[in-house]
């Protein structure tokens, strides 16, 4: 899909929803929230993450709330993949109806802070290029990569809707 | 087939399922909150150039921003009210309590249904033999739009309780146990299902703590089999005719994984910060002061959980310098707790009672903490800066371990505190 590359920016297990989207800062507009987007674990990050760059989690990735303004946080930050070993269910399912593809990947744990990465979401693969290595991640659901082609649920449904069907 | 398995093959249209299944369900009920409803869904919606499905299977409740405590906060209160309105929606429970407790307590909650929730705590409906689920603003955009849903059939994973809980323990030490053995992902994509002699002993306000905190378990959903006692609950409620039939789990279905628990050991549970999954038996965090007790939230404020903090606080004061703040899960549980005398009990301690809504719980409502506080709170989430600063410190536990860190001014075993039931 992309040809693009970003920077890693690697966290741990368990990155949860209300250090994403922060709770107080719930009520205002994304762009105002996503300035505190990890704010209470990397104070630097909505600062100097640049568009592009990749979030790399461990186990369960954006448990907690179904608040999908962590998702959309990220996106409005610019950041074009989160890789993780696994997510919380509906983090998952928030992040692949905006567009951000989230992808599975069991091997992340040799990839560090600020290595180069290129994604490809559509075949599941994530190429280091500051180690020389191409990570093989799990496949996405077919039915989601159409959505993820139309570039997320409310342009697939409108697609849908206009044309009357599947 | 297992409980999971017939509630979703029933919503597919389906004889069967298999676990791993990518299916499509009809929805029998969505309910939304403030926060993620309306403001959220209403441009969505817009955009597709549609309105909701079926008006009369919506359920929209205030509760995240209530009452509003500043210019944004009312506007998105009322743009919900609006809303509303505009769409055709009856069922608006306007800031009468916490969404996961009003459904059903206003007995929209049956057996067999399969409901959306916009929020993750939705699990709650778990309880009543419902497969309900929690999704975001934009998937639940897609289900006003179209009455419909696509889900991944979930293998089920039994939790079983034996034996039955002791005096001073309660449902909440049962889950925060059950996260610190289990940890927070063990439910992730699967239906936990809650059983034994000790789940069925609970009632139905004890066992919504158990299917809320499904999430915390990462369930997709925390079911228990209906029974007598979840019937007398929704005839009570109004829930119109409601059967346990056969909504259980055939003894021959084929299980993931079984976990067993002995109630008659379970030890007060207290999870120390910044997660649930720290959870550990009360001695462990024994005498770490504290400056506020919080009994608050969907879990952590209905009519038993107030009753728990009252068998403590009956005759005692909360300690000097620490503060103990009360939001009632709903307004049904303030009259209910009023006309019992158990509201007195709680202000008579020193208990400050605050509205009935999220609150302080996801740190927008009064009673959030500043840098360095220490807090120990009846809630489900214990996130770093959750509940305020960053740099605040929360433990959880059960309502009677809260209300007794409140008279000691830390951390302790409430069971030397127990007195008679209030009521
Ligand atoms: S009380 Fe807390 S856990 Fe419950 S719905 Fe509100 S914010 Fe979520």
């Amino acid at each position: 899909m992309s040809t693009e590359t970003g920077h890693a920016w690697v966290y741990g297990d368990n990155v949860d929803t209300d250090v994403l989207a922060p709770g107080a800062y719930m009520k205002l507009p994304v762009e105002e929230l996503a300035k505190h987007c990890l704010e209470a674990i990397d104070p630097g990050f909505a600062g100097a993450v640049r568009p592009g760059d990749v979030v790399v989690g461990g186990e369960n990735f954006g448990m907690g709330s179904s608040r999908e303004q962590a998702a959309l946080a990220l996106i409005e930050l610019g950041v074009a993949a989160v890789v993780a070993k696994s997510f919380a269910r509906i983090f998952y399912r928030n992040a692949m109806n905006l567009g951000l593809p989230v992808l599975v990947c069991a091997e992340i744990d040799g990839i560090a802070r600020g290595d180069e990465l290129r994604i490809d979401a559509q075949r599941g693969r994530v190429e280091n290029l500051s180690q020389g290595s191409v990570l093989q991640c799990e496949p996405i659901p077919d039915h989601l990569l159409a959505m993820i082609a139309d570039g997320g649920l409310l342009p697939h449904l409108e697609k849908k809707l206009a044309g009357g069907r599947a | 087939m297992t409980l999971a398995e017939k509630l979703v093959a029933r919503a597919a249209g389906r004889d069967s399922v298999r676990p791993g299944e990518i299916v499509t369900c009809r929805v029998d009920l969505a309910m939304m909150h403030d926060s993620g409803g309306p403001r959220r869904v209403k441009p969505m919606l817009e955009r597709l150039g549609v309105g909701v499905w079926d008006p009369a299977k919506v359920v929209v409740i205030s509760d995240h921003y209530v009452p509003a405590v500043d210019a944004e906060s009312a506007a998105i209160l009322d743009l919900t009210r609006k809303w509303v309105q505009d769409a055709g929606i009856d069922a608006f429970h306007d800031m009468q309590g916490i969404c996961h407790v009003v459904l059903p307590e206003r007995g929209h909650l049956r057996p067999g249904l399969f409901v959306v929730g916009g929020d993750s705590h939705s699990t709650t409906g778990g309880a009543f033999g419902a497969f309900m689920i929690g999704i975001g603003s934009t998937e639940m955009a897609g289900v006003l739009a179209t009455g419909e849903i696509w889900i991944r059939v979930p293998p089920t994973i039994r939790l079983g309780w034996l034996g039955r809980l002791g005096p001073g323990l309660s449902a909440k030490d049962m889950v925060l146990k059950m996260c610190g053995a289990l940890g927070m992902s063990v439910g992730n994509y699967k239906a936990l299902e809650y059983a034994g002699p000790a789940v069925a002993a609970l009632d139905m306000t004890e066992r919504m703590v158990l299917a809320n905190m499904a999430a915390e378990l990462g369930g997709k959903v925390g079911l228990i089999a209906p029974d007598e006692t979840t019937l007398a609950y929704l005839r009570d409620a109004g829930a119109g005719p409601a059967e346990a039939g056969d909504w259980q789990t055939d003894p021959e279905a084929e299980i993931e994984a079984t976990h067993d628990f002995d109630a008659g050991t379970l030890e007060p549970q207290v999870a120390a910060p910044h997660s649930p999954e720290n959870a550990a038996d009360v001695d462990a965090h024994a005498g770490v002061a504290i400056d506020q007790a919080y009994i608050g939230a969907c879990t952590g404020a209905k009519l038993s959980d107030l009753h728990m903090a009252a068998t403590v606080l009956r005759g005692r004061r909360v300690a000097p310098g620490v503060r103990l703040l009360v939001a009632p899960a709903s307004t049904r549980t303030t009259q209910q707790a009023a006309a019992d005398g158990t509201l007195a009990v709680l202000t008579e301690a020193g208990g400050i009672l605050l509205p009935s809504g999220c609150g302080a719980c996801a740190g927008l409502g009064a009673g959030v903490l500043a840098e360095g506080e220490v807090c120990i709170s009846s809630t489900a989430r214990n996130f770093q800066g959750r509940m305020g600063h960053a740099g605040s410190q929360v433990y959880l536990g059960s309502p009677y371990t809260v209300a007794a860190a409140a008279v000691a001014g830390r951390i302790t075993d409430p069971r030397g505190m127990l007195t008679e039931q209030a009521a």
